[in-house]
């Protein structure tokens, strides 16, 4: 990685004037979106993971909280896990009461995203659209589309002929799985998810935050049960409160304080096919099996499954769930059956034993937790991020993320969506 | 990923279907409910060498203890839960 711009901010503000001035002038004029900052001594507060999460973190610590004094350290480069691993989904179709509230923020943060930062992040609120195919499916649609709309989110509830109309090219009168309806959010819809992590790190670095790239961390000092900062690849930085957003690695990086979590980690694939022209027009996804697609603006259709069910760090996944992903496919559109895939991936899940998240103090004074987001990340980055920063900030989890407390597993309160119990590959 | 089954001998990983971690000790019935908590809810989550209970679910029925590497996804040994 080439350093440059040592020391100097980059603050070009993009507009269309900007652009119409940079295209007069051969485009020579862009400055670095962000800088490459040497590690201080100290700061007062570290967020370890340059990912979406954390970049978010670092976003809203600097602008709701004023903690500039902040470093955001990264093992590899920023939005190299998850947040470049998903299938770019935005969503606030939740059941439970803390989860609905806590991802309705997010969309709203979402609708409000690009003014913020400043960034193209290409929101696109397309709608999300979840088929049902039994007259029981219905009933859990009408209560959940019910219990959204009570808690202020839109939700409608279509009919077969609705659904027929909306997407064509669906299989609609399968004998097996004839699709009987959907619960539709309209707000819902796809974000361009590389964007969301460069907008997020130029805006916290435009702040004063530095963005410590290859700077894995590898201990946490811990000292009379607080901790004091954290060792990494390029040295010891000392820091009052350390925040984890980890992500896939959280357990591992957790231990460094003598943590052990309610997380396990699984490997979850995502595939894009080959380019075709407008077929799908929002995100589809299957209620007879675990299945999700939209299309991207180049037209490649970006769908993924379940996970592959086994523990793993490998970022790569098996043929077996391939197979599985194609087979619901080209169940639910029968044209795609002679669509062939381009690319295929795989990103490591936190996978939380009731399925919901953390973003929580731990009993390690100064040390705080934002994990355990299952396959549900990439929807809740900046409210994820904006109640991590106020966790962090004032030290007592917001009203948003109190349900999502560390200590619910030992007092009981749980989150299962699902309804999963204790066994993460199933939720 | 191929499981060497004790049973059925070398055998795709899509006959099996996987529980999960297999080093948490059920603790005895009037053991405190921490240590409750931890077996039910906490895990190593281990990067590298790992056990875990695997049943021939597609094959002989049988529970297997599984050592794999997380990382690699290389299969190590199988042998049967109960001997």
């Amino acid at each position: 990685m080439v350093a440059v711009n040592d020391g100097m901010l980059s603050g070009m503000k993009y507009s269309a004037l900007a652009l119409l001035r940079n295209a007069f002038t051969g485009n020579r004029a862009w400055s670095p979106v962000w800088r490459y900052p040497e590690p201080k001594a100290a700061y007062d507060t570290i967020i370890v993971g340059g990912g979406g999460h954390g970049l978010a973190t670092a976003h809203y610590l600097a602008k709701l909280h004023g903690v500039t004094d902040l470093a955001v350290v990264e093992k590899g480069y920023l939005g190299s896990g998850n947040v470049g691993r998903n299938t770019t989904i935005i969503r606030s179709n939740y059941l439970v009461p803390a989860n609905t509230h806590f991802y309705e923020h997010s969309l709203k943060l979402w609708e409000g995203l690009e003014q913020d930062i400043n960034y193209n992040a290409m929101v696109s609120q397309r709608g999300v659209l979840n088929l049902c195919h039994s007259d029981s499916q219905r009933d859990a649609y009408a209560r959940r589309g019910n219990a959204m709309r009570l808690a202020g989110v839109d939700a409608e509830l279509l009919d077969a002929a609705a659904v027929r109309a909306m997407v064509p090219g669906l299989n609609m009168d399968s004998a097996r799985f004839p699709v009987k309806g959907g619960l539709l959010q309209r707000r819902g819809g796809t974000v361009r998810h590389d964007a969301v992590a460069w907008g997020y790190a130029r805006a916290a670095d435009q702040r004063g935050v530095d963005l410590l790239q290859n700077t894995e961390v590898i201990g946490i000092r811990v000292e009379g049960g607080r901790v004091r900062g954290v060792e990494t690849t390029r040295g010891f930085i000392g820091a009052r409160r350390v925040g984890l957003a980890c992500a896939g690695n959280s357990s591992r990086v957790a231990a460094m304080a003598g943590l052990t979590l309610p997380i396990e980690s699984h490997v979850l694939q995502a595939f894009v096919s080959e380019a075709v022209k407008p077929m799908i027009d929002g995100v589809v996804t299957y209620g007879a099996g675990h299945f999700y697609v939209s299309q991207s603006d180049k037209g490649g259709l970006v769908f993924g499954g379940d996970i592959d069910g086994y523990n793993s760090y490998a970022q790569r996944g098996g043929l077996a769930i391939v197979e599985d992903v194609m087979e619901m496919a080209v169940q639910l559109f029968p044209a795609t059956s002679r669509l062939r895939y381009l690319r295929q991936w795989g990103g490591i899940m936190d996978m939380s034993m009731d399925g919901s998240p953390i973003i929580d103090r731990t009993p390690v004074e100064g040390l705080f937790l934002n994990c355990g987001w299952c396959y549900g990340g990439f929807k809740a980055t900046p409210a994820s991020g904006w109640c991590f920063a106020h966790t962090i900030a004032t030290g007592q989890p917001h009203a948003l993320n109190a349900g999502f407390r560390l200590d619910r597993f030992a007092s009981g309160a749980l989150l299962d969506e699902r309804g999963a119990g204790a066994q993460p590959n199933q939720h | 990923m191929r499981i060497p089954c004790p049973f059925c001998g070398l055998r795709g990983s899509a006959e099996f279907s996987v529980l999960g971690a297999a080093t948490p000790q059920r603790p005895a019935a009037d053991a405190p409910i921490e240590a409750w908590h931890a077996y039910v809810y906490l895990r190593d989550n281990l990067a590298g060498a790992h056990e875990e209970l695997w049943h021939h679910s597609m094959g002989c029925r049988q529970w297997l203890v599984v050592a794999r590497d997380t990382r690699s996804h290389a299969v190590f040994s199988a042998r049967a839960c109960r001997p």
